[in-house]
């Protein structure tokens, strides 16, 4: 293989026949296979490039987007001085953060005050490797897919609580106690939910889910067990991501800052961002899920309408999808209330357990009847 | 090669968050001391350490948690195979996830779930 094969990757694979994916780390493995050093690092480097860029970029880009679209919630402009309609404010944001005062309380925990961000930023990092972006696009895809997720939101738990607790800080004690029975209670739910999804697609692999639903997408062939099972883990992720009404963790008109109030400059940041890209990682995963990830969206045998719809890139399909997730997640803060922590738990342990294990009953009945589509 | 990739990634965040904040270390300015050290409490006084006994009821719901997220990773390779094994795979887990759902409801009757 020279470069020549190297830049004919289909990275925007418009065949509607070639769906099978091949992730970038088979890809390298593949190449080590054939002898192929060079390639193999090349494609090692592709994987970290992808994980970096997309970090990276949809920081920017989301923490654009979130204060534009709140400013306009609120009949305000948002950031308008940096550049065209304030789009170099997210470049402005992190040389600021770059220059701030990293500032230590001296009561600390000191060694765990500095290691929470980078827990907190490897969750997010191995969250974003294991997302399904196009048939060419995903850096790895291992065959424990959804339980993998789960492990690594609970890496994320464990970067709150311990920014929390080793601030020694009243308001962060309180923060990260917080976020602790929050993310734990609610991880119960989301598990709930994509376990339906696992019994009517019968693979844990991300890849295998998505082409389960060639046929059709999960919200609409499993129908009301799958629209139920959307709604929980919907709300569910939405409590794990810390976001308006769940927001106790950090509730600012209570707690400061909560877990991260003595946090500051780039270590403040990166708690920020992690924030942000896990928005991404949770939608991207709604979307993997009940919608399909890459796939067009098709009617039944309706071949123009379909031919058509395939025209469109898997890529572009998967961006519109979870692109409207994020918004509907940023559309809540700013229709919710926040929560009271003794609502928030009565929500997760008195409703939406036990409709969630109501919820698996029914499903493993409309499979064992074959009732769904 | 997946487990290699995660491997690398971790080693990637790592080294993306240290040398991040080794810049920062280098751009920033340092001037720690007095009152700038100490915990941020809206400007009161800090009276004694934070690390104190908080509520009893995160620890309940952290046991209860504990016992349904087993349930889960037993749950996850049922709903692989439930296709192929059908009705039996129902039945079992069904009895199974009822002895759980019992142990929430006593928990439930001894009011565990209330918030104090």
């Amino acid at each position: 293989m020279n470069i020549l094969d190297l830049l004919s990757i289909p990275i925007l694979n418009i065949s509607s026949s070639g769906w099978e994916t091949i992730t970038i780390a088979q890809r390298a493995a593949d190449a080590l296979s054939g002898n192929s050093i060079e390639l193999t690092i090349f494609f090692l480097i592709l994987c970290i490039l992808i994980t970096v860029s997309m970090l990276a970029g949809l920081g920017m880009v989301l923490i654009y987007a979130e204060r534009k679209i709140a400013g306009h919630f609120q009949c305000r402009l948002g950031p308008m001085r940096v550049g065209w309609h304030g789009t170099l404010q997210a470049f402005a944001d992190v040389l600021k953060l770059l220059l701030k005062e990293d500032l230590v309380p001296a009561r600390a925990d000191k060694l765990l005050h500095l290691g929470a961000p980078f827990l907190s930023i490897l969750a997010t990092v191995l969250g974003l490797a294991i997302i399904p972006m196009s048939p060419s696009i995903q850096v790895i895809d291992v065959n424990i897919g959804v339980v993998y997720v789960t492990a690594i939101t609970g890496l994320g738990v464990l970067g709150a609580l311990i920014a929390g607790w080793s601030s020694n800080n009243k308001w962060s004690l309180l923060g990260a106690m917080r976020a602790g029975a929050q993310l734990i209670s609610y991880e119960l739910s989301a598990t709930l939910g994509i376990l339906v999804i696992v019994l009517f697609a019968g693979s844990l692999q991300l890849s295998e889910i998505i082409q389960s639903q060639a046929e059709g997408w999960w919200i609409w062939r499993a129908h009301i067990v799958g629209i139920i099972a959307f709604f929980i883990f919907l709300i569910a992720s939405t409590a794990e991501l810390n976001r308006t009404p769940f927001d106790l963790p950090e509730g600012e008109s209570e707690l400061t800052g909560g877990f991260h109030t003595e946090y500051s400059g780039l270590r403040f940041a990166f708690f920020f961002l992690s924030e942000f890209v896990n928005m991404f990682v949770a939608s991207a995963l709604v979307v993997t899920l009940f919608f399909g990830g890459w796939m067009p969206f098709h009617i039944g045998n309706w071949e123009a309408f379909n031919s058509i719809m395939d025209l469109i890139p898997p890529a572009i399909w998967f961006a519109g999808k979870s692109a409207f997730f994020i918004f509907l997640l940023m559309w809540f803060r700013w229709t919710f209330p926040r929560m009271r922590i003794d609502q928030l738990m009565r929500l997760e342990w008195k409703i939406l357990l036990p409709i969630g294990f109501a919820n698996i009953f029914l499903a493993s009945l409309v499979i064992l009847t074959k009732f769904h589509f | 090669m997946d487990y290699f990739v995660v491997l690398l990634l971790f080693g990637l965040a790592i080294g993306l968050v240290s040398s991040a904040l080794w810049i920062s270390f280098l751009l920033a300015p340092r001037n720690p001391g007095g009152i700038k050290n100490e915990p941020y409490e809206c400007g009161e006084q800090t009276i004694g350490s934070s690390w104190v006994h908080f509520n009893v009821g995160y620890y309940l719901f952290a046991l209860i948690f504990l016992i349904f997220d087993v349930e889960a990773a037993f749950l996850f390779p049922w709903a692989v195979v439930f296709r192929e094994v059908g009705f039996v795979a129902f039945i079992e887990a069904g009895l199974f996830i009822l002895v759980l759902l019992t142990g929430l409801a006593y928990a439930w009757k001894k009011g565990v779930l209330e918030w104090v």
